[in-house]
């Protein structure tokens, strides 16, 4: 077996044999699907307590107009003024009190909602919501036009739904929502964002431990120094791919799981979920329509994402994946190599990670306009490319943009290869030395022999 | 000559660390690598493990250039040595023997019988961090040699050893020579090297300032000083060794006296006796040799003195 692979074996063995690494592969994709299912699921644990709310209205038009929902109650108490209310509501079981100053036709900002807990949004939507219902009512009456409902109800019925539609090379036509690619397009742009970062700067560390423990020299004995780094970010990276494909193949089982439990009848709170509950209140419809809104929608949602070229993104993903970490390992790499403890490493280790910073900055720009000045040319420099490409990618760039990005990366990584090699191969056997950037550029020179 | 090096030059930016630096180990020998700090010693040791490599010069291993294969045939004990904290001993052990070459099956087997020889067989399931520094210079000890190599080069082998321990280290060493191995070894314990060297060779700021074999060396640096026990009176001993003869000190002990005699050049101890021995009674004589250590700084001091000639 060549001493490479030897080196691999062992990078690789002893890491994927670690706890951590078998913790986070599980926690992972349950940790995704939390933040799916868990934000939907506590706002509706909030809905299901009863709240009482006292009404003060001194003009007493609008008390009676503010109706009961299903948690929230509302009582008037007619003959009562402000000062005896705020003094008393809490005792009287009240989780607040709506004040109504004045006319709110002439003065809108006339009513308050006193608590000693924070205002719920639920609870403030729906005052303001009939309030506004109610005033609206009021302002057209006002105009004293005959047959004015049926003109409004008319006016309402006018809708135009527009679908946006893609149209593939070949004419096909695919369904996208402008929703789900985002996401998409998030979901892999914080993937190599993140898998960079982690698994770069374990390259670091990695390096790091080998020379603080002094076996660097030991082993480069017997293998070249270049071997040594290669065969530790190749290592890594194999890490961090059955990393990710142990995540694939987790949330896959958690994602068919789910739709197995949702078309059981089963009711699984999603973020979809509670919007789609909220849309609904306004109509008042029936529970059990809503059910089939839900399920409809979750099939609407697969088959939005299934119109995504997931394969190519995928594709992809790995291919800029394992390009963005190549380069930014071989950083680390030598970073670890030029350092003597983690603890003055600060001021090296920012200015490689701000490129990478920055391009989770430029990818969130990339969504208004993923085919853009700034989008195209940080998608080609190799520093940012592998996030703010991956964050164009479902909306499908040019071929030839991508093609032109991969080749600058493959280019830039090989250079950076070529450069974190000389100085790793002197960083790793100084000891004691406090570097700074020119001493970094001296072994980049003489250690060429 | 089983291992050569043929006018090495080494320059770091600034610095220049070999500077025509030669080397010549016959095989079998032990042979002493000296120096002070910053010599240049671990940069020619580097260049001959092929971690650096030479600006001008050239290695040579029985008369060939060295090859990257020959990092098998060399065990490299470093001086700045360690080992994964968070491995096992025993997996560590094999990963650094396959390294040299070994198959996984023969590691483990030569593993065996050193560990059973050690008596450390113990240790195969432990993490390194459970050990002392110590137990882990043993383990490192084990792995350098492991794969038998021709030519074993030890960096302050001693350092991090305790008495009894390094006595086992280098009875070892001297076996390993026995078994036919070369060993070139860098110390600055002068002790050690007038226990087990044959040959050294002597660096300062860059340069080779004296090289040769060990008893050669201190035949060349003594100050034919002779120690002579007697009894009888010391002013008689002066007056009949005459004037080309230097007392430097006579201790008066209770049964006989000690004096410390410089000979002249071209005197010798037959010489001497035959001067004195009608008039004293002499109760023994030796002739001192200068110690490793005191040529060591003799010779260092010497060439650390502003030479303009040279220059």
């Amino acid at each position: 077996m060549s001493k490479i692979s030897l080196i691999i074996q062992r990078e690789y063995l002893t890491r994927v044999r670690k706890k951590s690494f078998i913790v986070m592969s599980i926690i992972g994709p349950v940790l995704f699907g939390a933040m799916m299912v868990l934000p939907a699921w506590f706002s509706s644990m909030e809905d299901t307590t009863e709240k009482r709310i006292a009404i003060v209205d001194q003009t007493g038009e609008y008390a009676e107009q503010i109706t009961d929902t299903e948690f929230l109650k509302f009582d008037w108490l007619q003959n009562s003024n402000q000062q005896e209310v705020a003094s008393d509501y809490k005792e009287q079981g009240y989780y607040a009190y709506l004040f109504i100053e004045k006319d709110l036709l002439d003065h809108p900002d006339a009513v308050t909602i006193y608590s000693d807990a924070q205002i719920t949004i639920d609870v403030k939507e729906h005052i303001s919501r009939k309030l506004e219902q109610l005033l609206e009512q009021k302002k057209l009456a006002s105009y004293n036009i005959s047959g004015l409902d049926a003109i409004i109800k008319e006016v309402n019925n006018v809708k135009v739904k527009v679908k946006t539609i893609k149209l593939g090379e070949d004419g096909t036509e695919k369904e996208s929502s402008q929703f789900i690619t985002i996401m998409a397009a998030l979901v892999f742009a914080m993937l190599v964002y993140f898998f960079v970062l982690l698994y770069g700067t374990q390259v670091m560390r990695g390096v790091l431990e080998e020379k603080t423990s002094r076996i660097v020299e030991v082993i480069v004995s017997s293998v070249k120094p270049f071997q040594l780094m290669m065969g530790k970010i190749v290592g890594i990276a194999m890490v961090a791919l059955t990393q990710f494909a142990i995540w694939v193949v987790l949330t896959m089982m958690l994602y068919f799981g789910i739709s197995a439990f949702v078309f059981d009848g089963g009711k699984v709170p999603t973020r979809m979920d509670s919007q789609i509950e909220s849309v609904q209140a306004l109509d008042d419809n029936s529970n059990s329509v809503e059910m089939t809104e839900f399920q409809k929608n979750f099939t609407d949602v697969t088959s939005k994402i299934k119109a995504i070229n997931l394969v190519g993104i995928l594709f992809a993903f790995v291919f800029y994946f394992i390009g963005g970490y190549l380069l930014y390992a071989s950083l680390f790499a030598a970073l670890g190599a030029a350092l003597d403890s983690e603890a003055d490493s600060q001021q090296f280790v920012m200015p490689v990670m701000m490129p990478l910073i920055l391009s989770i900055y430029v990818a969130m720009a990339a969504f208004r306009n993923p085919a853009g000045d700034l989008a195209f040319w940080f998608s080609m420099i190799p520093f940012t490319s592998p996030i703010v490409m991956m964050a164009r990618m479902p909306f499908e760039p040019p071929i030839w943009e991508l093609i032109l990005s991969m080749l600058i990366l493959t280019g830039t990584f090989i250079f950076t290869t070529w450069f974190a090699g000389r100085i790793y191969r002197t960083g790793i056997l100084m000891y004691g030395k406090k570097v700074s950037y020119g001493e970094l550029w001296k072994w980049f020179r003489y250690s060429g022999k | 000559m089983f291992l050569e090096a043929k006018k090495v030059v080494k320059q770091y930016a600034a610095h220049l660390a070999l500077d025509h630096v030669d080397l010549e180990v016959p095989e079998g020998s032990i042979y002493g690598l000296l120096g002070p700090n910053g010599a240049g010693k671990t940069t020619l040791i580097r260049i001959i493990n092929q971690i650096t490599g030479p600006d001008s010069g050239e290695i040579l291993i029985n008369g060939q250039k060295l090859k990257p294969e020959d990092v098998h045939r060399i065990g490299y004990l470093p001086e700045e040595r360690g080992l994964y904290k968070k491995m096992k001993v025993g997996e560590q052990a094999i990963y650094l023997a396959r390294l040299k070459g070994l198959s996984r099956n023969d590691a483990i087997k030569k593993l065996k019988y050193w560990f059973e020889k050690f008596e450390i067989q113990a240790w195969w399931d432990k993490k390194v961090e459970e050990l002392s520094k110590g137990m882990q210079q043993k383990i490192q000890f084990v792995v350098t040699i492991l794969h038998d190599p021709k030519l074993l080069i030890f960096d302050e082998p001693f350092s991090g050893f305790d008495p009894i321990n390094a006595n086992l280290l280098k009875q070892e060493i001297i076996a390993q020579k026995e078994k036919g191995a070369t060993i070139l070894f860098s110390t600055h314990n002068m002790g050690s090297v007038e226990e087990i060297c044959d040959h050294i060779t002597l660096i300062n700021k860059s340069k080779t300032i004296l090289t040769g074999q060990v008893d050669d060396i201190k035949q060349e640096y003594k100050d034919n000083l002779i120690k002579l026990d007697f009894t009888g009176d010391s002013d008689t001993l002066d007056k009949f060794l005459g004037g080309d003869y230097l007392i430097q000190n006579i201790i008066q002990n209770h049964r006989m006296n000690t004096a410390m005699v410089q000979m002249p050049k071209e005197g010798s101890i037959n010489q001497m006796v035959s001067k004195i021995i009608d008039h004293v009674e002499i109760q023994g004589m030796q002739e001192l040799l200068p110690s490793m250590n005191e040529i060591f700084i003799k010779v260092v001091e010497q060439s650390n003195q502003p030479n303009p000639v040279n220059e």
